[in-house]
């Protein structure tokens, strides 16, 4: 990391991003204030171009909705999204529009990310109507071919529809759509976890060879840890809207330090019967608090087993190298 | 004679489109206490499997074949018998928690609904009973949250619920189709550790349907590995883990990443699950098998039974990996 630091500037740095969503239903009498689920509060980090961060955590820790702060689908409350110089944080539709061109998604969901009415041909053609309107319709033939061909499905299903497809190639169709501008970064919300195992491990494999042809950066939201590890360079860990830790794929798994990190990676199952029937788990105690009141000063000291008085004071901040960095003042990596 | 002996099920979908054989005769048997593993991608039977042994299918499916539970043949049995059953012998637990639950109903009632009718126990008596058995999955304040509604929990918390409720009548057989897919990795370890605990403590025999194989790794005495309504193996959990024989098998374990795997590109299976509708004369895996062969595309190559009552269906020689030191 720190010679790619040395030689290139970060593709996207994140300062400080909060996304806070009021809900003023809640509230008993108007004169209350009204209170806020704080999605993510306060993450930041560098992306290098070609570099893969994975943004690990449970549902609820607000991973989803940073990614679509990063792409402008929701608002953020405050803090800066630098891309090329500019900050995103605050840009207005017009100003994303041509942000994104450079910056694509790819859903969770892979059928339901598709225009059912669409044929995919047209799906996969239309970020290229929209960016290069110019282009004649046998270039814009031409280039959704080609790119189909990369993703791995057959020129002869471009007439098709969605529903006919499987969720494997589905994910693939919606592959497709995100590179057929060539853009540098792509944010891939849980693009697998609703794949099967077989196919699962087609789609990362397919995900990493277009990265290296490309050399695109990846943005990796997962909750499957291990697919996270296989796919990453770096690994945000995340709890509450909150950075828990940040380091490198090999120093995280090698050597987790958070100890909410440590219960996460306990809980992975093995498929090794002899290891998983033998494993220590740290169970976690109680439930994930509410994003709408969280615990004050470290979010994750009611459940931590190492929490001690001064966690509740002071908000812990990343700490540590460039290798790996920890949100907590008890475990210095 | 076994708790639960099934033999040449078959269920079968009519459609518009023409008949879909969902599962096709399968076998398996299940001893009191014992835990088998169903694995197989989605679309290859093991959910129907499970619904076909509860007589939960849909209208268009038939069912053919023996499901003996306690010697005694429960496929097709007319409702009430079934009800009788249901719950008292087998229960069942399902992937959503959420949709499993009534949203309309208090869960102390969901709860106590099931005592009454079954056990014909009173109101107190459901209650008590009902709060011991929520205290039994470990659920913090448990009298408070009888009168709580289902959405006021979290998932971890309604699928303590759902569990709560399945063994409310102590029965014999728990059906648990892919009870913690829905839930994060931590509550996963929270579940999979009360099921563990709950076989111990009540002898319940469990039938895990998941298509995670860390979670059978961890719970499992024998494993059934289906693909496309069909056996491709049947074994204990080590011989299936530790070595396996079906090119399925083989393929399934190799493409999970792990928190141990290193390298570049994961070994995957190639191409797709086959169209249930539309499928391939002889052995449905052959499209995507390494190491299919012509009487493949002929065949289906038969339920063959080795020793230690391990089963496989498959052409290709036993590799040497699988004999190998083990009592094979």
């Amino acid at each position: 990391m720190s010679t790619h630091q040395a030689q290139a500037k970060p593709l996207l740095q994140v300062r400080n991003v909060c996304v806070h969503f009021p809900i003023p239903a809640s509230r008993d009498w108007p004169w209350q204030p009204i209170p806020k689920v704080k999605a993510v509060d306060g993450v930041s980090f560098d992306l290098m171009p070609g570099e893969t961060l994975g943004v690990v955590g449970e549902s609820g820790c607000g991973k989803s909705t940073l990614a679509r702060a990063l792409i402008g689908l929701v608002k953020t409350t405050s803090g800066e999204i630098l891309w090329g110089g500019k900050n995103l944080a605050g840009m207005n539709d017009k100003g994303f529009h041509k942000v994104r061109r450079d910056m694509q998604m790819i859903f969770q969901d892979p059928l339901a990310s598709l225009n059912p009415r669409m044929t995919i041909g047209d799906i996969i053609a239309e970020p290229l109507r929209n960016y290069e309107a110019d282009l004649s319709p046998e270039e814009v033939k031409a280039r959704v071919r080609q790119i189909m061909d990369r993703v791995g499905l057959l020129p002869n299903v471009i007439n098709r529809y969605p529903h006919e497809f499987s969720g494997g190639q589905c994910q693939r169709v919606g592959i497709a759509r995100a590179l057929i501008l060539k853009p540098k970064l792509i944010i891939c919300d849980e693009p697998v976890s609703a794949l099967d195992v077989s196919i699962q491990a087609q789609v990362v494999n397919l995900l990493k060879e277009l990265q290296e042809e490309m050399g695109l950066s990846l943005v990796f939201i997962a909750h499957d840890l291990s697919v996270v590890k296989h796919i990453s360079d770096r690994v945000l860990v995340m709890y509450l809207g909150n950075e828990a830790e940040l380091a490198t794929s090999e120093a995280l798994y090698a050597k987790p330090t958070h100890p909410y990190t440590q219960a996460l990676l306990s809980a992975v199952p093995i498929p090794d019967p002899e290891l998983e029937r033998n494993k220590t788990i740290q169970l976690l105690e109680g439930d994930l608090p509410s994003p709408i009141n969280p615990p004050s000063g470290c979010v994750f000291r009611t459940r931590c087993p190492r929490a001690i008085e001064n966690c509740a004071k002071e908000k812990p901040v990343l700490k540590g190298n460039a290798v790996h960095q920890v949100a907590c003042p008890v475990t210095a990596p | 004679m076994s708790l639960l002996d099934v033999k040449d099920l078959q269920v079968h979908f009519s459609t518009p489109e023409g008949d879909v054989t969902a599962v096709n005769n399968l076998n398996f048997s299940l001893e009191a206490g014992q835990t088998l593993g169903i694995v197989g991608e989605s679309g290859s039977g093991k959910s129907q499997t499970a619904f076909s042994i509860m007589g939960l299918l849909a209208k268009n499916g038939r069912t053919g074949g023996e499901a003996l539970f306690e010697g005694k043949q429960i496929l097709n049995l007319p409702e009430k018998e079934l009800n009788s059953i249901r719950a008292e012998k087998i229960s069942m637990i399902f992937q959503d928690p959420m949709t499993s639950l009534n949203p309309y109903m208090k869960v102390g009632t969901q709860l106590m609904e099931v005592l009454r009718l079954h056990k014909g126990m009173g109101k107190e008596e459901a209650f008590e009973e009902s709060v011991r058995m929520l205290d039994a999955v470990k659920m913090p304040e448990s009298r408070k949250r009888m009168t709580m509604y289902p959405h006021e929990f979290s998932g971890g918390m309604r699928q303590r619920v759902m569990i709560a409720m399945a063994l409310l009548c102590r029965p014999k057989l728990l059906i648990a189709d892919e009870p913690t897919t829905a839930l994060d990795v931590t509550v996963q370890a929270q579940i999979m550790e009360l099921l563990n605990d709950l076989k111990r403590d009540f002898n319940t025999a469990i039938i895990m349907i998941t298509h995670d194989l860390g979670v059978v790794a961890g719970i499992c005495d024998k494993v059934l590995v289906m693909y496309a309504g069909q056996t491709m193996e049947y074994g204990t959990t080590d011989e299936i883990f530790y070595r396996p024989s079906h090119p399925y098998t083989i393929g399934l374990l190799e493409s999970i990443p792990t928190l141990k795997t290193e390298g570049e590109i994961l070994p995957t299976i190639q191409g797709n699950p086959p169209n249930l509708l539309n499928l391939p004369a002889g052995c449905p895996f052959q499209e995507r098998c390494s190491h299919v062969m012509d009487i493949c595309r002929q065949n289906m190559p038969a339920l063959e039974t080795f020793e230690n009552n391990r089963r496989r269906a498959c052409f290709w020689a036993v590799p040497e990996h699988t004999t190998e030191g083990a009592s094979l």
